[in-house]
């Protein structure tokens, strides 16, 4: 699925860096438990997180997730941004809940990793 | 190739600052995607028990062409028990340290799985001093 089709599902808001995702996503994640998501093997899948800090970035930078959806409008700082762009990161507002999010995206065929 | 970082005790901004640049320069050498995967995330989650429990830490990093190996050393209150810290779902992680996502009691499981061989050892009031070793080719280790 491509982040412009995910983002609709979920009224999302692109904050960042959508021209620098190069394929289409697979599988999805969600949790606000930052050592829960370092578990992850797979690749390809988006983030869905209520959880809106520089460790979210650092967090996905190091298991290679591309996007991140904030659940619930959290409100992203300009550090965050600035540290989702150097690491060429994908950025989703939604307004929605987690719940909600992972409902949506679930029944749209994005897959579940456990 | 070897060098050294230091890292403060507390400072949430930067925690993960080393383990991005190491990220880099594996990269850079080209270390298979899997295995600097590993190495970074063993780090990481290091990099913020150190700024979560101790005062000040310092982390080494020793590139040769079989390995890595990663030691941290901190100044902190050290582990009392070490086989009770590692268990999954223990932690004593301030609420400052959940808020940022982390005190579950997973980082040294975490530490111990993305590494081939992970040492321990602390004195309790004085710190603790963490050694990762990881084989750049599976095969080896």
């Amino acid at each position: 699925m491509t982040i412009k089709e995910i983002s609709g599902i979920i009224d999302g808001k692109v904050i960042c860096c959508d021209d620098k995702f190069p394929g289409s996503i697979e599988y999805a994640f969600a949790s606000d438990l930052m050592s829960d998501v370092l578990t992850i093997e797979k690749e390809n899948l988006v983030l869905i997180t209520g959880l809106a800090n520089l460790q979210t970035i650092r967090t996905a930078e190091m298991s290679d997730i591309s996007c991140i959806i904030f659940a619930r409008d959290k409100k992203i700082g300009e550090e965050i941004i600035s540290l989702a762009k150097e690491n060429n990161m994908i950025l989703i507002e939604s307004p929605h809940s987690l719940f909600h999010i992972s409902g949506e995206l679930y029944k749209a065929g994005i897959k579940s990793i456990y | 190739m070897q060098f050294k970082h230091k890292i403060a005790g507390g400072d949430f901004a930067k925690a993960g600052n080393i383990a991005s640049s190491v990220k880099k320069i594996l990269r850079q050498l080209n270390i298979d995607h899997a295995v600097s995967k590993r190495i970074v995330i063993a780090l990481y989650e290091g990099e913020v028990n150190v700024v979560a429990h101790a005062y000040s830490g310092i982390v080494d990093v020793d590139i040769d062409e079989e390995k890595i190996k990663i030691t941290i050393t901190d100044k902190g209150p050290g582990i009392a028990d070490i086989e009770q810290a590692m268990e999954e779902g223990y932690s004593t992680a301030t609420p400052q340290v959940r808020e940022m996502g982390f005190g579950a009691g997973l980082g040294l499981s975490n530490m111990k799985k993305n590494s081939d061989s992970m040492n321990i050892s602390s004195v309790p009031a004085e710190g603790t001093i963490v050694e990762l070793i990881t084989y750049i080719k599976p095969d080896a280790r």
